[in-house]
């Protein structure tokens, strides 16, 4: 059966944005709802897909009717769908936060942000659909320009920091279109189903392999991967609140998503590439390393925002190191991680926005006390502190769970310290926060008096309260999760 | 062993985390509050007696909340193990409930609804931990009583209870992550469930290097249990309140860590693995190592909360002590000390909290003459100790009675040793406070003070649990009876 609600999913944000573009330039107050409606069709029609795929199985689909290989196909499985319902939930939760901000940080040009914002989730649900290795590159650049623009837009040295992203992106960029030529060169084709089928057939491994290699770095440095993730405190620390609330959750998880389907859509799961035992544990031992390096330069952060981008960078390795443990148990981590991480940090982003709307500011001194003036916000910044901690039953647990089993199944120790690491320091700069905002004195000793409640506005509070819900619902939803979704999207080998 | 499913086990632990949210609500109302907290208290201990008789029958309870991994749900199960600590927990709970109001209010504590919430949900996680039908759902209550039981060390929010908070976490987050989470993986993935089943779950699935590994990291993953070296947060945390030291760091954490450790010991390894790869050895090593320690520390300490803290470390190895020896007295000791100790040590704590509540004074060496000022604290003061040295008539003499029987069924002189030596340094490090405070001259200056008894709201507490020891002496039935269920179904 094919409907086409997928596509609904993705063209309304694009829709959204010219909608935005032409009359929120003339009317501020039309960006709020023409955004919202556009979101949140887009989020129901992503439930239909996942239903439709929950049904009747995984479906392709060609835009125009035009056949493959020229015609453009999109294609529906039970990891697109899910992430399809990830990146549209993500994205209008965030936006809920982002109206609020950006009419504040930005006044005056919410229509421009906007535009570019919706364009960015349109771009990203294009990513998650296609099958085609080049329409794969052309999205990439879409989201990343949007991105680019974005983040350009923050305060202080953002146009800096959005430039260091520009140079980075674009050589990630290169790297993967030069490996998609490689492939049209060996393969004469640029649909992933086909490359698939052609590439065991042709000889040259060698440059099969440079692809491969092309490929991949690209995606690396484009997910921040450590040592490729300069880019991104920078990036996403200085870019205005209501941008990082939504590339921070979603962006680096949708790259490795694509390197997923890298891994196993266009190459194959019995590839001679992916089964070498010298590549996995290079990218395993690169990926350990990168989780101890990140999270020890987030332990030196004093910027509640930086030190979370840091952690984004350890939370990459999590998910770059599960996908080449090779084993069921990895992959089945890594992909429920991306669920899962993408839910933490939009949770922590969207308390870092509550706060910073509130208290001008992130630095972690100016906490004290926080709990009796904003107590709902923090404690939804409990729970996502004690999910990024791995705490069961929030959800971060159970994708740690899986990770540290792939770890000890695929015999790689270093990857199962450098998680238990990460989990410990995770816990350090958590508690020193909670620390601060809770049990830290302002002075005044023990006054009984009642502190005056400052939440921040509805806008930004309700979306917080819904994902730190979210957590624990999924953690408990871990099974079947697994059972309905994620066991599907493993190779038949696992 | 047949367990129905019902929603009592459910209903037993959720009563106080559901609990905690009046508590919450009614903060502008300390006597609604407080109403709260002994309505939930005395409600556990019934829910969870009422599953008493069928237990002691041969059966039990089950309640699966969530498939959340394969073969390994979130479930939780009432056996004769978890019913043994559940009563004792539940029990003792009533009465530091009714000493906290008493205690809070004379000194005229801040934060006190933040704190009643915290014990609320510390009592759930310590019911939770009890009937834990395996090691993931154990693991996530005692996660979940470490995380409750921070904000109650901290309370004092000063930089010395802040550092304390910080020691408290490091040891007992950092052992439970670094170690407990990788062996319980690691279990997993070796015999692909983590079930307790008596007889336990590794037989024939490792070799003895992987067995000794996850031994080790199993019994200093549970840190709550202070086995040297990782001790050091239970004298850091004496700087809580009293009522929180004497349930929480008397009963319920450190015992959450025996329970695990001893529920590792007879439901994942089984003892008869031990005893083929020798490993109750390594057990019953550290075990007397801590034990003789703390006592030498104990007797070093001034400060009275602190000198019980060490005690307490002393004391819950021999719980460990007790399973490692692997010989039916033994186990039987070593599982019965649990309630005994619990009884005798939160009758120390009431004391200790009874003595500062009435005069402020926190150090044994001000504490001369004190005992003819307040005679009924002093006299439970006794009581508990003698409990604890392990002299008859008090319950401790049984537990101690049975480890000694298994040391000596086991053959093993050094461990009869390490319990008669470390005996006569309990009482070495108790029976003096006791003479100070009845026969020791009063400092200058004492009558004018006019020290008199702690509020009856602080003192009925812990008469009952001083009374409390005396009764397990004569009726320990139920409890020789939940223990026999366990170790020998």
């Amino acid at each position: 059966m094919t409907s086409n609600l997928h596509m609904y999913v993705m063209v309304l944000p694009l829709f959204g944005a010219l909608l935005v573009s032409l009359f929120g330039r003339i009317n501020r107050r039309a960006i709020l709802p023409l955004t919202l409606v556009s979101l949140a069709l887009s989020a129901l029609a992503s439930l239909g897909v996942m239903q439709s795929v929950l049904q009747h199985g995984s479906f392709s689909y060609t835009v125009g009717n035009w056949q493959p290989p020229f015609g453009i196909e999109l294609v529906v499985d039970h990891l697109s769908a899910m992430m399809l319902v990830l990146i549209s939930w993500v994205a209008l939760l965030a936006t809920f936060s982002s109206l609020k901000s950006v009419a504040r940080d930005l006044e005056g040009r919410e229509y421009q942000f906007f535009t570019l914002y919706l364009i960015l989730i349109a771009g990203l649900h294009g990513l998650v659909l296609t099958g085609d290795a080049f329409n794969l590159y052309v999205l990439l650049e879409i989201t990343s320009i949007t991105t680019y623009g974005l983040i350009a837009m923050g305060r202080g040295r953002a146009p800096l920091s959005s430039f260091n992203y520009i140079i980075m992106g674009s050589l990630g960029a290169c790297f993967y279109l030069l490996g998609v030529g490689y492939l049209y060169i060996l393969t004469g084709t640029l649909n992933m189903a086909d490359i698939a089928r052609i590439l065991p057939t042709v000889t040259g491994e060698v440059a099969t392999a440079t692809a491969f290699g092309f490929m991949l770095v690209g995606l690396l440095i484009k997910m921040a991967f450590f040592p490729l993730h300069g880019w991104l405190p920078h990036a996403y620390s200085d870019a205005p609140t209501g941008a990082g609330v939504l590339a921070a959750p979603l962006m680096t998880k949708v790259t490795v998503y694509l390197m997923i389907r890298v891994m196993f859509s266009i190459f194959t799961v019995d590839s001679p590439l992916i089964q070498d035992a010298g590549v996995q544990n290079l990218i395993v031992w690169v990926a350990s390393f990168a989780i101890i390096i990140a999270s020890v330069l987030a332990l030196g952060q004093k910027d509640f925002r930086r030190m979370l981008t840091y952690i984004i960078v350890a939370e990459v390795g999590y998910m770059v190191g599960g996908a080449w443990l090779a084993n069921a148990q990895g992959l089945t981590g890594t992909i429920l991680h991306i669920v899962n991480d993408a839910l933490m940090t939009l949770c922590l982003f969207l308390a870092a926005a509550a706060i910073s709307y509130r208290i001008g500011g992130l630095g972690l001194e100016r906490m004290t006390g926080l709990y009796r003036k904003m107590p709902i916000t923090m404690a939804a910044f409990t729970l996502g502190a004690f999910s990024m901690i791995g705490v069961p039953p929030t959800c971060g647990f159970f994708s740690k769970w899986y990770l540290i089993l792939g770890g000890i199944e695929a015999g790689q120790y270093s990857f199962v310290v450098a998680l238990v690491f990460s989990s410990l320091v995770n816990a350090v700069l958590f508690f020193r926060i909670i620390e601060i905002a809770y049990f830290r004195l302002d002075g005044n000793g023990h006054d009984h008096a009642p502190v005056k409640v400052e939440e921040a506005p509805m806008m930004m509070l309700q979306p917080l309260v819904v994902v730190a819900i979210l957590l624990l619902a999924v953690g408990f939803g871990t099974g079947p999760l697994i059972d309905h979704v994620i066991r599907f999207t493993l190779p038949g080998v696992f | 062993m047949a367990y129905q499913t019902s929603i009592w086990p459910i209903a037993a632990v959720m009563i106080s985390l559901l609990g905690a949210i009046p508590i919450l609500l009614s903060g502008r109302q300390p006597n609604l509050r407080e109403g709260w907290t002994l309505v939930i208290a005395v409600g556990k201990f019934l829910l969870i007696a009422s599953m008493l008789p069928a237990v002691l029958a041969g059966g039990g309870f089950v309640f699966t909340l969530a498939e959340v991994l394969p073969g390994v749900p979130i479930q939780l199960r009432v056996d004769a193990m978890g019913m043994f600590f559940a009563l004792v927990a539940s029990f003792l709970w009533i009465f530091t409930s009714i000493y906290s109001i008493g205690y809070m209010r004379s000194l005229e504590e801040h934060g006190q609804t933040r704190y009643f919430a915290s014990f609320a949900v510390a009592i759930s996680a310590t019911i939770g931990v009890a009937f834990s039908a395996n090691l993931f759902t154990l693991y996530l209550f005692y996660e979940m009583l470490s995380l409750s039981t921070y904000p109650l060390v901290t309370h004092e929010q000063n930089a010395e209870a802040r550092a304390s908070g910080r020691k408290y976490l490091t040891y007992i987050l950092g052992t439970s992550i670094g170690f407990a989470l990788p062996a319980m993986l690691l279990t997993y993935s070796l015999a692909g469930t983590l079930d307790f089943t008596s007889g336990g779950i590794l037989v024939g699935k490792a070799d003895a290097a992987t067995l000794t590994l996850l031994l080790i990291l199993f019994v200093f993953g549970f840190a709550k249990a202070g086995i040297m070296p990782f001790h050091g947060w239970l004298p850091a945390a004496m700087v809580a309140p009293t009522p929180v030291s004497s349930f929480l760091h008397g009963v319920a954490v450190v015992k959450v860590g025996v329970f695990s450790i001893l529920r590792v010991v007879f439901h994942i390894f089984g003892p008869d693995l031990l005893g083929e790869f020798h490993l109750g050895t390594a057990l019953t090593v550290l075990a007397s190592i801590t034990i003789i320690v703390a006592s030498l520390v104990a007797l070093t300490q001034d400060n009275l909360k602190r000198r019980l803290a060490y005690s307490t470390i002393g004391q819950l190895s021999y719980m460990v002590l007790g399973a490692g020896m692997l010989t039916a007295a033994g186990m039987t000791g070593g599982m019965l000390h649990i309630a005994m100790h619990a009884f005798g040590k939160i009758t120390l704590f009431l004391c200790a909290g009874a003595i500062y509540v009435a005069s402020h004074k926190k150090y044994i060496s001000q504490m001369d003459g004190l005992g003819r000022k307040m005679p009924v604290t002093y006299t439970a003061f006794l009581l508990g100790s003698l409990s604890i040295i392990g002299m008859p008539p008090l319950g401790g003499f049984i537990s101690k009675w049975n480890l000694v029987i298994g040391a000596v069924d086991g053959g093993s002189l050094l461990l009869l040793l390490v319990l008669l030596v470390s005996s006569l340094l309990n009482a070495a490090y108790f029976l003096p406070i006791v003479y100070r405070g009845f026969f020791a001259a009063s400092p200058e200056g004492a009558e004018a003070e006019g020290i008199k008894e702690a509020p009856l709201l602080c003192v009925i507490p812990l008469s009952v649990t001083a009374l409390g020891s005396l009764a397990l002496f004569f009726f320990p039935d139920t409890f020789l009876q939940l223990v026999r269920l366990t170790l020998f179904p």
